[in-house]
């Protein structure tokens, strides 16, 4: 976000001020309320929540509820806990993040530094791809999974995130290249370096800002995807977010809502952590999807 | 005498590269995005049930899609989602960034606040707030413990004001993000401009409405872009909060789109509500894009 | 056969045709300098010749090769960029010598190519710097020091010093001037400021609207401007053009101006009658520069063709050497050089001498130069 701050004053009275502060306070409890009351539910014993204040502290303090969504509470048919979905989770992120980026970067180059007629249109056709509702994919990626084997596997959740990511991931490094001279480009050509070398010695180096960017937004995305995985994976590649559904949703004995607010937080914590240690690229890369400029 | 100098192989490779690299993504563009949008919008066409089938029906499907009483709920559903938490976002983000555009002591600590549940996967806030509304355990529950008996706030449960559940939920999620948006709209407008009009008189309330507010017109138009793609795109959330429910009280297109077609085996309806739904979003980002790409020339 | 021969080059974007028909050829060790305003072409025909943009069609030829299909790195040429194009992620020592890399110079040679480069630009002290710590100057310098170390057939300057401040361009252009001296290389320049041009260059291929609109040496470019553009785009102050009618009285030949008060009447040196005989009793366009405009003292008096008349004066502006008076002749205002202390007040009547060996003459239909 813009570090500049507005430097001329604008001059407000006490009572104002004190109402301004009384709001903004207000709305940052409403913001936090959630996560505190699944931080603080998911330490407490489960007769405490059902019998009484939701959002006291506990009278006793438990990790068991985080132990139990970990290793141990009934996700689906089986009692393993949410421990094998935050793998698969991992498993799929990882290359499909790598993925993207590494072929936006390249896309970016391309269309900002090897110009050629209609190269706008092209961009536009992969820029729109991001905001289709994924549900008129549905049906014919389960088919094409389905042929080429990838049906129920981490690799073709790969696939797909890789797919319908490359639209953003092209869309940053196209923006950040085109302000990158191009002067140098050409300085590079008739240095002799070549079409890779130009990306590799000259951008690249350059390009660290712009990857943290993507590498965060595709993480956040894939990592919070819920349709795909709930579509196109099974018991062997489910991610965290379609095993968390299916803790809560579980209809078969009692609600542990204490487990199921540790596994909510288990679930969020990749991203938020990401969030704050790099909330600053977060917000960059939420800005550079909205405002294209 | 006159040396024609030849191009090398090496020298030719060069020349196709770029377009070389660009090729897998944009294959992979064509074949998965447009060509599965031709499929689906083919299939809308079929008699297509619990596999894909081409026997032709022409437009029954869609006849059948608008003559459902479940699919006339959910798009009613998706307007009053839709309208309310644009609105709301806007109104609130709009809010927070003029407040924290006075100078606020702790703004630091403040913005990541707002936007944090950005970060979150919607089924994660869709489990805490339906653990939140629900009237057994969460706000209710623990009004009555506090004390206030008569303090009734079961609207997940209601068919009525479940869908407004929804809209709050979703609200929670993004308002931090259109927050965000006005902020580095109204960051980025010339103070220069902004001291001219302070020494013309202007009030501080002429000022944001004057100035301001009509500088922000980009950010308005990509916020109410982002808000209308996120609106009918929702489908996480509704399953975590509410599961569709009470009922068909919270039904949306894209859970309908997907019990039709994976539950209930009506893949040719389901193909022409996706169909429904890929129009209305191409009718708000094609001229959005268009025009931003026009204008980078 | 030219050192760098461009035959009817053109080039389109599409259907818009930016540059027509260029031909321009120049021998080895020559300094030749595209100018003209923003927009005219002249860098579009640099990177012509860089190989960066394509050629639409006609050729350029370097060597009597023909490098329309030759990639950049392989037409040996060395190219300096108005913004200087360092590489922001690489020492200085690195940015001169990744050429040499990329062509595969092993390594000692690279590096006594680079030393002898630096020593040559008094650069030694910058080689492990990044480009971001360096002056304006410095950047300047390694720019060149990264044409230099190639040691290419032809070296192409991109508006060289328009990122620079006034002082330290006067002294760039010194320098650029006697590295050419020195080395004896073959540049192609381009630049809009036309004292660059004069100055550096051994030619001035002036540009304007996609057209080479006169290519020539300092010299006859200043001295006899092909056409009007050429003749108000050079020169600072700009040649004052004054509309006259010629007219034959007797054996001589005078350009009056118009009615204007006083009419002035210049007789014409007897050389440029055969040339103007046919537009006796026209109009034309008496073209003269301000130093050939001056005060009587001031006039080179071994001039043979002096002719005097007096004129109010409208403004005075000493500008230290000299002192530009403004005056009023045939409806237009005119500037005139004179010396330091010539003695002139404003709004008051003042003698000029015209040097009518200098003047030159247009036709107004086609802004020619006929005389």
């Amino acid at each position: 976000m813009a570090a500049a701050t507005q430097d001329m004053v604008v001059r407000t009275g006490a009572v104002t001020r004190t109402l301004i502060y009384v709001v903004l306070l207000l709305f940052a409890l409403f913001y936090l309320l959630p996560l505190v009351v699944m931080l603080v539910n998911s330490v407490k014993p489960l007769a405490e929540i059902t019998g009484g204040n939701m959002i006291a502290f506990p009278d006793v303090w438990t990790l068991e509820p985080w132990r139990k969504a970990w290793s141990e509470a009934q996700v689906g048919v089986q009692a393993t806990g949410l421990k094998p979905y935050f793998w698969n989770s991992i498993k799929m992120v990882v290359p499909a993040v790598t993925i993207s980026t590494i072929l936006g970067a390249l896309n970016g180059y391309v269309l900002t530094k090897w110009r050629f007629r209609g190269d706008t249109v092209l961009f536009g056709l992969m820029l729109f791809a991001c905001f289709i509702p994924f549900q008129i994919v549905l049906i014919p990626m389960a088919r094409v999974l389905g042929i080429f084997g990838l049906a129920g596997t981490t690799w073709g959740l790969v696939v797909v995130h890789v797919v319908y990511g490359i639209g953003f991931t092209t869309l940053y490094y196209r923006n950040y290249y085109a302000a990158f001279p191009s002067e140098l480009v050409r300085a590079a050509q008739i240095d002799g370096a070549s079409f890779f070398q130009i990306f590799w010695r000259i951008l690249l180096p350059s390009s660290g800002p712009i990857t943290v960017v993507s590498i965060i937004w595709q993480f956040t995305n894939i990592w919070n995807d819920f349709l795909f995985g709930a579509s196109f994976a099974d018991f062997s590649s489910q991610p965290m977010t379609v095993a968390l559904n299916n803790l809560v949703q579980s209809s078969t004995g009692v609600k542990e809502y204490n487990v199921h607010f540790a596994g909510a937080i288990l679930a969020a914590l990749p991203t938020l952590l990401v969030y704050i240690v790099a909330g600053r690229y977060f917000v960059r890369g939420l800005m550079a999807g909205s405002v294209k400029g | 005498m006159t040396i024609t100098a030849k191009l090398t192989m090496r020298d030719r490779l060069q020349v196709w590269l770029p377009k070389l690299v660009l090729s897998p993504s944009l294959a992979l563009t064509l074949v998965f995005v447009y060509g599965f949008i031709l499929f689906t919008a083919y299939l809308s066409f079929t008699d297509s049930r619990i596999l894909p089938s081409y026997g032709w029906v022409g437009w029954e499907n869609y006849v059948k899609l608008f003559s459902l009483r479940h699919w006339e709920v959910a798009v009613t559903n998706m307007a009053v989602f839709a309208v309310l938490y644009m609105a709301i976002c806007t109104a609130i983000g709009l809010m927070l960034a003029i407040l924290l555009d006075q100078k606020i002591r702790g703004e630091g600590i403040l913005r990541p606040i707002y936007l944090y549940p950005m970060a979150l996967s919607f089924i994660v806030s869709g489990t805490a707030w339906k653990w939140m509304l629900d009237p057994g355990i969460g706000l209710e529950n623990t009004m009555h413990a506090l004390g206030w008996v008569n303090f009734q706030f079961d609207w997940i449960k209601n068919r009525d004001f479940a869908i407004y559940t929804v809209v709050l939920a979703a609200v929670w999620q993004t308002s931090g993000f259109v927050m965000a948006m006005f902020l580095a709209g109204l960051r980025g407008i010339d103070n220069d401009i902004l001291k001219a009009a302070q020494i013309d008189g202007a009030s501080n309330w002429n000022l944001y409405r004057r100035i301001c507010i009509p500088l922000l017109r980009p950010a308005f138009l990509s916020a109410f872009v982002i808000l209308a793609h996120l609106a009918i795109k929702t489908y996480d959330l509704v399953i975590a909060l509410t599961g569709g429910g009470p009922g068909r009280a919270t039904e949306l297109p894209a859970t309908f789109m997907y019990s039709y077609t994976f539950t209930r085996n009506q893949m040719g309806i389901g193909a022409a509500s996706a169909t429904i739904m890929l129009m209305t979003i191409a009718a708000i980002m094609i001229p959005y894009l268009y025009s931003e790409l026009r204008e980078r020339r | 056969m030219a050192f760098l021969e461009i035959r009817n080059a053109t080039k389109s974007y599409g259907s818009v045709e930016v540059l027509h028909d260029i031909d321009i050829a120049i021998e080895e060790g020559e300094f030749l300098v595209l100018v003209g305003p923003s927009g005219c072409g002249k860098s579009t025909l640099l990177n012509m010749i860089a190989g960066l943009e394509e050629i639409t069609s006609g050729e350029i030829r370097i060597k009597d090769i023909v490098m329309n299909n030759v990639h950049p790195s392989k037409r040996n040429i060395a190219m300096v960029f108005q913004s200087y194009a360092l590489y922001p992620n690489m020492t200085v020592a690195q940015n001169i010598t990744f050429g040499l890399e990329m062509h595969g110079i092993p390594k000692p040679k690279r590096e006594k190519a680079l030393h002898e480069v630096a020593a040559l630009l008094q650069i030694e002290g910058l080689l492990d710097r990044k480009p971001g710590q360096l002056s304006g100057g410095q950047r300047q310098r390694v720019a060149m020091g990264r044409a230099l170390v190639r040691n290419p057939d032809v070296f192409l300057f991109d508006e060289p010093l328009s990122n620079l401040d006034a002082k330290l361009r006067v002294d760039m252009r010194t320098e650029i001037k006697k590295l050419h001296q020195n080395l004896g290389t073959t540049i192609v320049y381009v630049t809009h400021d036309q004292i660059e041009a004069l100055t550096l260059s051994t030619r001035i291929a002036v540009m304007n609207n996609g057209h080479v609109q006169q290519l020539g040496t300092s010299q006859e470019i200043y001295d006899r401007p092909a056409n009007l553009f050429v003749a108000t785009f050079m020169g600072s102050p700009a040649m004052n053009l004054i509309p006259v009618t010629l007219a034959a009285d007797g054996g001589k030949l005078l350009a009056r101006t118009a009615a204007d008060s006083p009419t002035v009447s210049l007789a014409l040196p007897d050389l440029m009658r055969p040339a103007l005989e046919k537009f006796i009793d026209q109009s034309v366009i008496l073209g003269v520069r301000p130093e050939a405009l001056t005060d009587v003292d001031g006039a080179d008096q071994r001039a043979p063709h002096l002719e005097r008349f007096s004129s109010l004066v409208l403004l005075s502006e000493p500008a230290g050497s000299d002192t530009y008076v403004t005056t009023r002749i045939g409806g237009v205002e005119c500037t005139a050089r004179m010396r330091a202390d010539a003695r002139v007040t404003a709004q008051a009547s003042t003698d000029f001498v015209i040097n009518m060996d200098r003047v030159v003459f247009f036709d107004p239909a086609t802004e020619v130069r006929i005389a």
